[in-house]
């Protein structure tokens, strides 16, 4: 089958002065799949993320989605083609309430911000999405807390609900799990999996064995190179990984 | 933290309304007139700290220039005028209009900077305003110029009557407060509350915040540009110290002393500074000391202006 990629990443570069941080990065995520990059710290993971997000802007080298280049394209243009993203630090809005941001989310995507008259308030429909967000990662009982006061792993959650609640095709998941209990990531994997088939993911994880159990298949990224991209068992099996990124972690 | 959505209740709104009518009959009354040009004076400097509540309060945009659009509306005022055309109809929408088209083009600049550097280049787009009034001798220069009489109203309306001229602010306030209500609980307004909160999610989320961030200072601009032109309308003259940064400042602190990101914290920073300002000068020559003194305090004590003790009230 000669599918379109749903993400096609070609030779992408970014250097930070000296640093090469991606050095003719290159893969596909394949519609549908949880395509997992790993690689040991600093070896450019959030950076890449960054740029195929939009944060920044690479230096050479094309994206694409589905086999439309959106290289140039600002952050929000790729958000409206179905491009989401979560952030390793959370990012939410903390002085509103978990509701709110989640609503906020849902107004992105049926008519942004324009609206001088009505009040937000009154649009139902706004706020019953906004709650079936919550409710998808569990995070119902929590929709009038305000978000300051969500512990740790809930704000993790919402990290994810609002991603979610864009309506990606697309889902970037930088480091969900970071910080998080066993218990609670156990939860993300647990969701994450009930995505799986309906949201094509490109997920970022230092928990390994959270990416053995999500990734269809999984690229290797050191010092801003992919090294390798297989599934599971080949990357175990595949030496220069081996060498590459768990002998670093082993000699860590 | 202001909350989110915020609308005064109906019976509040009117009983404000109800006395604002109310209060040049019994100025008249008591044979106050003096204070119906004051309380003109008060409502149209809520309007230009309202504007500024907008960008700064509710937009996170700390912009210390904001004195520039009330510069240049009065001016408009002054220099249509000049030319003869004395009609509000054509003066006033003018002189905002101006406003909106100087903040479109400051704001596609300054914009583009976050933090001090904005309010750094918002004060020097302000200060280059100035200095370029000053400079023109054609308009009077350094001394300003004299307005040969207020604009010229609509329905037989005589502006030159202190009365009248109070009821017209009035309205216009009014309305204004009103659509910034209405704007403010809107799509537009939430938007730009939460790109002051996390202007990185909100582009994640697929907003185009740049965007969002100018139609707001444009918007505010404009209403500056029309509190500039009814400050010409009321002083009778405009002189380029409109657009100093003292005069950035004083609406700043109206905007501080009332309530940052309070729907109404512009309108009672204005009350508060200008009677403040008022009754401190009739007692002393060196009034500006104990105000200094009294914004000390409400820094340290009423962080969040005079509306956050209210709302902290309510709560217990």
């Amino acid at each position: 089958m000669a599918d379109t990629p749903k993400l096609q990443v070609c030779g992408l570069v970014k250097r930070f002065g000296g640093l090469t941080a991606t050095d003719q990065a290159r893969f596909d995520v394949a519609p549908g799949e949880v395509h997992a990059l790993i690689g040991p710290n600093g070896a450019g993971k959030t950076t890449l993320i960054h740029q195929i997000s939009g944060a920044l802007r690479p230096d050479a080298g094309r994206l694409s989605m589905d086999g439309a280049d959106i290289t140039h394209l600002p952050m929000h243009r790729r958000v409206r083609l179905g491009l989401a993203r979560s952030y390793q630090i959370t990012s939410v809005f903390q002085a509103f309430s978990v509701l709110d941001n989640v609503a906020l989310a849902v107004q992105a995507r049926t008519g942004g911000a324009a609206g001088c008259w009505r009040p937000v308030r009154r649009e139902a429909d706004v706020f019953a999405q906004a709650r079936q967000a919550l409710d998808r990662v569990g995070l119902a009982a929590r929709a009038d807390a305000l978000t300051r006061n969500l512990s740790h792993g809930e704000q993790r959650k919402l990290e994810v609900a609002l991603a979610l609640a864009t309506d990606p095709s697309l889902l970037l998941l930088d480091e969900p799990m970071a910080g998080m209990g066993p218990d609670e990531s156990e939860a993300m994997v647990e969701l994450l999996l009930g995505l799986r088939g309906e949201i094509t993911m490109l997920l970022v994880e230092h928990d390994m064995n959270a990416v053995f159990r999500l990734a269809d298949r999984i690229s290797v990224l050191v010092y801003g190179r992919v090294i390798a991209t297989g599934s599971p068992t080949a990357i175990r099996s595949d030496a220069e990984v081996c060498r590459a990124y768990l002998g670093d972690e082993a000699t860590a | 933290m202001a909350p989110l959505d915020q609308t005064l209740p109906r019976p509040t709104g009117a009983l404000l309304l109800a006395a604002a009518v109310a209060f040049p009959l019994a100025a008249g009354w008591l044979g106050q007139d003096f204070y119906v040009g004051l309380a003109a004076r008060i409502m149209i400097f809520a309007l230009a700290a309202s504007s500024l509540n907008l960008v700064m309060g509710f937009g996170g945009m700390v912009c210390f220039g904001h004195a520039a659009f009330l510069g240049i509306g009065a001016y408009t005022v002054a220099i249509l005028m000049d030319a003869g055309l004395d009609a509000a109809w054509i003066a006033w929408p003018a002189a905002t209009a101006a406003a909106a088209l100087a903040a479109w083009l400051i704001g596609m600049v300054s914009l583009r900077t976050r933090g001090v550097y904005f309010i750094m280049i918002t004060l020097a787009f302000a200060q280059m305003l100035y200095y370029v009034f000053v400079s023109l001798s054609a308009y009077g220069g350094d001394d300003g110029m004299p307005l040969a009489a207020r604009s010229a109203l609509p329905f037989g309306l005589d502006a030159s009557s202190d009365v009248t001229f109070y009821y017209v602010v009035l309205a216009i306030l009014a309305a204004a407060m009103w659509l910034m209500q209405r704007l403010v609980n809107a799509r537009f307004g939430r938007a730009l509350q939460a790109v002051r909160e996390n202007e990185t999610r909100m582009e994640a989320l697929g907003y185009p915040v740049f965007r969002i961030k100018l139609a707001a200072f444009v918007v505010a601009g404009a209403a500056a540009g029309l509190a500039g032109a009814l400050v010409a309308n009321q002083t009778g003259m405009v002189s380029p110290g409109l657009m100093y940064w003292t005069q950035s400042g004083s609406l700043m602190i109206m905007v501080i002393l009332g309530g940052v990101g309070y729907l109404y914290g512009g309108v009672v920073g204005a009350v508060l500074l200008l009677v403040l300002e008022e009754y401190l000068s009739g007692l002393t020559l060196y009034w500006q000391l104990p105000l200094g003194v009294l914004l000390l305090a409400a820094v340290l004590y009423a962080r969040n202006g005079a509306l956050s003790l209210t709302a902290r009230w309510r709560h217990g």
